[in-house]
C-alpha cells in the first residue's frame, strides 16, 4: 500500500466515522422526514457507481483497442468498484423507499436500468474469475456494454416517470443540506480512489506472478 | 396413453384453469375503514431502517477493505515465495 494510499484511506475513515454527527445536523426534509437522511450515503455510493462503470468502461476501450494490459487492471478494479458501491446503492435505495413511497422497489426505469447495470458488473466479475483464457477480453466487451448504460441511468430520472428524484434536486440543495452531501461524498470519492488504486495494483501483482508461474514452467 | 396425456394436461389447463381461477376472484373493497394507527405489521419506524442503512454501508466497506486487504498479502506471500525460488 503506498503513502497516499494509506492517506486516502486513513482520511476517508475518519471522515465517515464523523458522518453520523454531520448527517444528524443537517434539517429535515419537509415530506420524508428523518428516513431522507439515508439520501447522505445513497446518492454519493449512486455517483461512484456510475464513475465505476464509467472507468471501467473506458479502461476495457483501451484495453481492446488500444493493447494496454496495464488498462486492463484497471478495468478490473473499477468494474470491483461498481459492484461494491452498486450493492451500497440497490440496498439503501430500497430502505428509503419503503418509508417515503410505501414500497421497497418500482420496476421504473431508474431502479431497472441499475439493477441491470449491477448485474453486468457481477457477471464481469464471475467471468473474469471463472472464464479462463480469453476472458479478459470478452469481460472487455461487457464493460463497454455497461458504459453505454450509464447515460441511460443518468437522464432515466428526466425523461421517464418515476417515483425516484430528479437530477434537478442536487443543485436545488440549500447549504444545510448540501454541505453534509458534500462532506459525504468526499469521503466516499477518497475511499473510491484509494480502493480502486489498491484493487489495480492487486492485479499487476497478480498479473506478475502469473508471468513467472509462466517463465518457471518454460525453464 | 401417456403420448395423449400431456398434450391433453396441457389444451385442460390452458382451457379451464383460467377459467377456474376467474370463477372466484378475490372480493372487492367497497369501502375503506379509517383507523387511527397502521397494523402492526405495516409499522416500520424510519430510525430502523436508517440504522440498516449506515449499518449495511458500514459493513460492507469494512468487509470489502478486509478481503482486498487479504488478497493483497496472499499476493505479496506468492510474489515473495517466486522470488525466492528463482534466485
Amino acid at each position: 500500500m503506498t503513502r497516499v494510499q494509506q492517506l486516502q484511506l486513513a482520511l476517508a475513515g475518519a471522515m465517515l466515522a464523523v458522518a453520523p454527527w454531520i448527517i444528524d445536523g443537517a434539517p429535515y426534509e419537509s415530506t420524508m422526514g428523518l428516513v431522507q437522511k439515508i439520501f447522505y450515503f445513497h446518492m454519493p455510493s449512486a455517483w461512484l457507481f456510475l464513475i465505476a462503470a464509467l472507468v471501467a468502461g473506458v479502461a476495457s476501450a483501451r484495453f481492446l483497442f488500444g493493447r494496454a494490459p496495464s488498462a486492463d487492471y484497471w478495468a478490473v478494479a473499477a468494474a470491483e468498484m461498481a459492484v461494491v458501491f452498486g450493492i451500497i446503492t440497490l440496498v439503501t435505495g430500497p430502505l428509503w423507499a419503503r418509508k417515503a413511497w410505501g414500497l421497497w422497489w418500482v420496476w421504473d426505469a431508474r431502479l431497472t436500468s441499475s439493477l441491470i447495470l449491477w448485474l453486468i458488473f457481477v457477471a464481469y466479475l464471475l467471468l473474469r474469475r471463472f472464464g479462463g483464457p480469453g476472458s479478459d477480453k470478452l469481460g472487455a466487451g461487457m464493460a463497454l456494454f455497461g458504459l453505454v448504460n450509464v447515460p441511460f441511468i443518468f437522464v432515466s430520472v428526466n425523461v421517464w416517470r418515476t417515483l425516484h428524484p430528479q437530477t434537478s434536486v442536487v443543485p436545488t440543495l440549500p447549504v444545510e443540506m448540501g454541505a453534509p452531501l458534500w462532506f459525504c461524498l468526499t469521503a466516499f470519492l477518497l475511499l473510491f480512489l484509494a480502493l480502486m488504486s489498491m484493487r489495480a495494483g492487486l492485479a499487476r501483482q497478480r498479473a506478475r506472478i502469473e508471468a513467472l508461474y509462466l517463465s518457471e514452467e518454460e525453464a | 396413453m401417456t403420448r395423449h396425456a400431456l398434450p391433453l394436461l396441457l389444451f385442460g389447463l390452458l382451457a379451464f384453469g383460467p377459467r377456474e381461477a376467474n370463477a372466484q376472484p378475490q372480493p372487492s373493497a367497497d369501502e375503506f375503514v379509517p383507523v387511527a394507527e397502521a397494523p402492526p405489521g405495516e409499522q416500520i419506524p424510519a430510525i430502523n431502517l436508517v440504522g440498516a442503512a449506515y449499518g449495511f454501508v458500514w459493513v460492507v466497506l469494512v468487509g470489502y477493505v478486509w478481503t482486498l486487504g487479504r488478497r493483497m498479502s496472499q499476493a505479496e506471500r506468492d510474489l515473495a515465495e517466486l522470488e525466492r525460488r528463482r534466485s
